[in-house]
């Protein structure tokens, strides 16, 4: 049997994080007291209608740019219909056969298409199972109902469990760039369910998918599909066949179990929402979604591996995050003559281990200052310090902040400049360590580590590498 | 009070303003006829001090802390709140809700015996239905109940009661009146406007509750809003006889008042020629599939979680909503529900929903044709004049063909006034009753409609009164 091949496609909720609903007045929250935050419209009450919130028409292009989607000139709005205590109007308003943006592309992954939508209230099931099933009651906060939702569909271009969440990433990085949404998956304002089918290796014909939901990290994400692709691959090399439905992914023990089909066997009856006329974004609001668009972190990516001549692992590690990227081109700005690519490695190496060091955090929250990173590693550079010394500075500087320069002069760590001074150290190396210079001499280049070893420890690190071995294999070759 | 209350409301806002009427005589007048409802029209009536021009509100409307039903037992005891927009909007022109009035469940009727709170009477035939779905709001109005009523249209609600209790009935253009507070039945379809006792009360209301409303997103206003109709005489106004309606089953009588008519139009200097509205005879197929899948879906929120009615006896999620569906709605809603349930089902969408909102397309176009040679097109309102209390209640066909006249304009999305223009005899016989005359003209002509409306109304001078031989 030919290799199975993964095939995955994402569909994202975006909660966008305007000042109020969807098609209300009341205020966005997270955490308040349940049901505050309501009003006749967001409940159902008899004889109310919707208004859109142009801030989330706003946002919804802003993404749209983003993902670089054509627009549709005038896209509609949809009533999808059915019966849930979470859902007061028994519809939910959302976009069904001419969505705001499709067509778009982000990194390697093609995007079907973008909707704006309406967020369900949240539902609390009292019992054990925590879900309505079995629940002995249930209650809803309606606070959560009609938070504008963008909807991402990606086309099914994702071959892997793990570039799945590597893309998913991505899209969390962009979006939150953009300033219109908190994508947090813990917090429930980024959603990400998968839609996974495997077939032969080389097949260009979908196979039978199935859509996991609950995966609410980057982690259950990868480890939920993963789990589902072992799944479909072990049932069909058995022989038998795939079955299309909806399942549940339990983080506690990394299973997936079906939804009953109770909750899934809907027919929404999709119509026109009469109460809505058609979305038509102006010019205006078209440029202005496209003139916001900040510097994304595939575009960032990109000009960190062209202009900046990063290492294309480095360019992607400081492009992805925006407030990483700023503290790396902060030091960068700052550190004159010093190549990208020096100061790259300090900040996702030595800085990023101090930091690990020190219990963790990140760089733009931490006491190193860009500017005392940026001269950390100018001294460095130009040999005023060891590389060795300059470690123990930005020590320092992760755990009390301050000038680099102050650090090197309070704690004596200059580099020997005076080459009478380390030559006679050499001298003393050179003879205190016979063994290893008879090693050296016969051909075991390896053993010229002793020697430089013991001059390191003799200016305690203050020497410059380089310098050491070639004074010593001067002393040698005498 | 008696004399105060022969006033038109025009005429009476001209007396209070200049200070000949007491604002609180005249309200309390009408409270008095009011109280005197032995017809079902009213569902609830004030008993707040007076302070504005009585109105009577049909029971569709949300009225903050005041019982609003919709004529259904799934809304009984339900306190909206909050107001209407069109309500809020009468309010501020100085009208004050002298009550509420019974009605259609959900307005899907067109006889009024589809109240969960009992029929309404025919003021002129007690034994006869006002029409529907305002059916209070029209024989309040028809009896001497209140001076002027709002109420809603979406296929002819307001027009076929107001024909059939001899009063004015107004369903503007879609979009002139907001329809934020307004309980949906049919969202693309329905419409608030005036039953009255002349034009000039129409165009005075009508002013009143037109307008954009920043709280619903297809309201768009009258420009210029609307002034009250002087106009004399009809020259070089053009009046459409569509062929395709004028020959289907009319009431004998109904034809006649109907020819007369045109006959006063030319009398005035109007012209009138037939003109072709080849799709209007589907008006009513493709209106009971919109209009029920648009109520399919916006009366699923009646489900006893939030508010109004829940069945006592509680199992699980689904049979609470079950068990409280089957309690709350009557006959004729769930009839409509399963329709428009039917009609959006996967599998069956595009042959139901989506081909009636072709045959919309080409109604509306048809009045577009039609309004490009012509400033009017006319029909008789209704094809019989008011029937009996239950006659038609076990054939909803033939209640559905209530709306042939009434439904084409609803579909278009244009104004239509319905004016009586005269007595008939029923078939079978009987003391003579009101029918309606059907002016329609293009969207937004709504004054040009109710300037052709009021020099008819002169000409005709209907001023037969509820009374005769069964009425009161």
């Amino acid at each position: 049997m030919p290799e199975l091949e993964a095939v995955i496609g994402l569909e994202i909720h975006v909660q966008l994080a305007t000042r109020t609903k969807m098609f209300c007045g009341c205020e966005l929250s997270f955490g308040d007291e349940p049901n505050v935050h309501t009003c006749p419209v967001c409940l159902a009450h008899p004889g109310v209608l919707p208004v859109p919130n142009e801030e989330a028409i706003r946002c919804a292009l802003k993404i749209a740019a983003a993902l670089e989607c054509d627009v549709a000139p005038r896209s509609i709005f949809h009533r999808k219909n059915y019966f849930y205590p979470d859902n007061p109007k028994a519809y939910q308003i959302s976009q069904y056969d001419i969505p705001l943006a499709s067509g778009g592309r982000l990194g390697e992954v093609r995007i079907h298409r973008a909707h704006l939508e309406e967020d369900a209230a949240k539902m609390i099931h009292l019992g054990e199972s925590g879900r309505i099933h079995g629940s002995g009651a249930s209650l809803v906060d309606f606070n959560r109902g009609g938070t504008p939702l963008v909807e991402i569909v990606t086309e099914p271009d994702l071959r892997s469990a793990a570039d799945a969440a590597t893309w998913a990433r991505l899209l969390r990085t962009t979006v939150r760039q953009l300033d219109v949404s908190d994508v947090n998956m813990e917090e429930g304002s980024l959603r990400v369910d998968a839609n996974v089918s495997v077939r032969p290796a080389g097949s260009e014909e979908l196979g039978t998918k199935t859509e996991l939901k609950n995966m609410n990290s980057f982690r259950f994400l990868e480890r939920g599909i993963e789990a589902e692709l072992q799944r479909q691959r072990e049932l069909i090399e058995a022989g038998g066949k795939v079955a299309q439905e909806t399942l549940h992914f339990h983080p506690e023990d990394g299973t997936l179990t079906p939804l009953r089909s109770k909750e899934e066997a809907h027919d929404y009856r999709y119509f026109p929402e009469p109460d809505l006329v058609p979305l038509a974004p102006t010019e205006t609001m078209l440029r202005e979604s496209r003139e916001s668009l900040p510097e994304l972190p595939e575009a960032r990516m990109r000009r960190y591996e062209e202009e900046l001549k990063l290492s294309a692992e480095n360019a992607a590690q400081l492009a992805a995050d925006p407030d990483d990227a700023a503290y790396f081109e902060a030091v960068s700005g700052s550190a004159g003559g010093v190549e990208p690519q020096v100061t790259a490695n300090w900040v996702t190496g030595e800085l990023a281990a101090a930091l690990r060091q020190a219990g963790g955090g990140r760089p733009g929250d931490s006491r190193v200052e860009p500017e005392a990173l940026a001269s950390l590693v100018a001294m460095v550079q130009e040999k005023k310090i060891s590389h060795g010394s300059g470690k123990q500075v930005l020590a320092t500087l992760v755990a009390e902040g301050g000038d680099p320069a102050a650090i090197v002069e309070r704690e004596g760590l200059a580099q020997i400049s005076d080459s009478g001074e380390l030559e006679a150290i050499v001298t003393a190396a050179v003879e205190a360590n016979s063994e290893a210079v008879e090693q050296v001499r016969s051909g075991n280049e390896k053993a010229i580590g002793a020697i430089v070893g013991a001059v390191m420890r003799a200016t305690k690190g203050r020497a410059d590498g380089g310098e050491v071995n070639r004074l010593i294999r001067e002393k040698l070759s005498e | 009070m008696a004399e105060l209350r022969e006033l038109s409301v025009a005429a009476a806002a001209a007396g209070i303003a200049n200070g000949d009427i007491s604002r609180a005589e005249y309200f309390e007048a009408w409270r008095e006829a009011a109280a005197g409802d032995e017809l079902g029209a009213y569902l609830w009536r004030s008993d707040a001090a007076p302070a504005g021009l009585p109105i009577a509100v049909k029971d569709i409307f949300c009225t903050k802390g005041v019982p609003t039903t919709a004529g259904s037992r799934i809304l009984e005891g339900y306190l909206p709140p909050y107001t209407a927009t069109a309500v809020r909007h009468l309010g501020e022109a100085g009208f004050q809700v002298l009550g509420k009035t019974n009605m259609d469940e959900f307005a899907m009727g067109s006889s009024n015996e589809n109240s969960a709170f009992g029929p309404v009477r025919n003021p002129w035939d007690r034994e006869r239905v006002p029409g529907g779905s305002s059916g209070g709001s029209a024989a309040a109005v028809g009896g001497g109940l209140a001076p002027c009523a709002i109420g809603t249209d979406t296929g002819g609600s307001i027009r076929q009661p107001a024909a059939l209790c001899g009063i004015v009935g107004l369903k503007p253009t879609y979009g002139a009146v907001s329809r934020y507070g307004m309980i949906a039945f049919a969202s693309s379809l329905d419409q608030c406007g005036p039953l009255t006792r002349d034009v000039t009360d129409a165009a005075l209301l009508l002013d009143a509750l037109q307008g954009r409303d920043p709280c619903d997103s297809t309201s768009v206003g009258i420009e210029g809003g609307v002034g009250l109709p002087s106009r004399e005489g009809l020259e070089g106004l053009r009046f459409a006889v569509p062929a395709e309606l004028a020959h289907d089953a009319i009431e004998p009588g109904v034809r006649a008042v109907f020819e007369s008519t045109l006959k006063k139009i030319e009398g005035l200097g109007g012209e009138i020629a037939e003109v072709s509205l080849p799709h209007a005879e589907h008006g009513i197929s493709a209106y009971y599939v919109i209009a029920p899948a648009e109520a399919s879906s916006n009366l699923a929120r009646y489900d006893g979680v939030r508010y109004g009615m829940r069945a006592e006896e509680l199992g699980d999620l689904i049979s609470m909503y079950e068990t409280t569906r089957a309690e709350g709605f009557g006959d004729e809603v769930k009839r409509r529900i399963m329709l428009g349930t039917y009609a959006l089902s996967s599998g069956y969408y595009e042959a139901y929903y989506g081909r009636a909102q072709k045959v919309r397309t080409k109604i509306a176009g048809d009045y577009a044709t039609a309004f490009s040679s012509f400033d009017f097109v006319v029909t008789p309102t209704s094809p019989s004049v008011a029937f009996g209390l239950g006659e038609k209640v076990d054939d909803p066909l033939s209640m559905y063909m209530n709306d042939f006249f009434t439904v084409p304009m609803s579909l278009a999305g244009i104004p239509a006034i319905s004016i009586p223009a005269g007595l008939a005899e029923p078939e079978g016989g009987g003391a003579q009753l009101p029918v309606g005359f059907q002016i329609a003209g293009p969207a937004f002509a709504e004054q040009p409609l109710l300037e052709a409306a009021y020099a008819l109304e002169q000409e005709i001078g209907f001023d037969a009164r509820p009374g005769g031989a069964s009425g009161a």
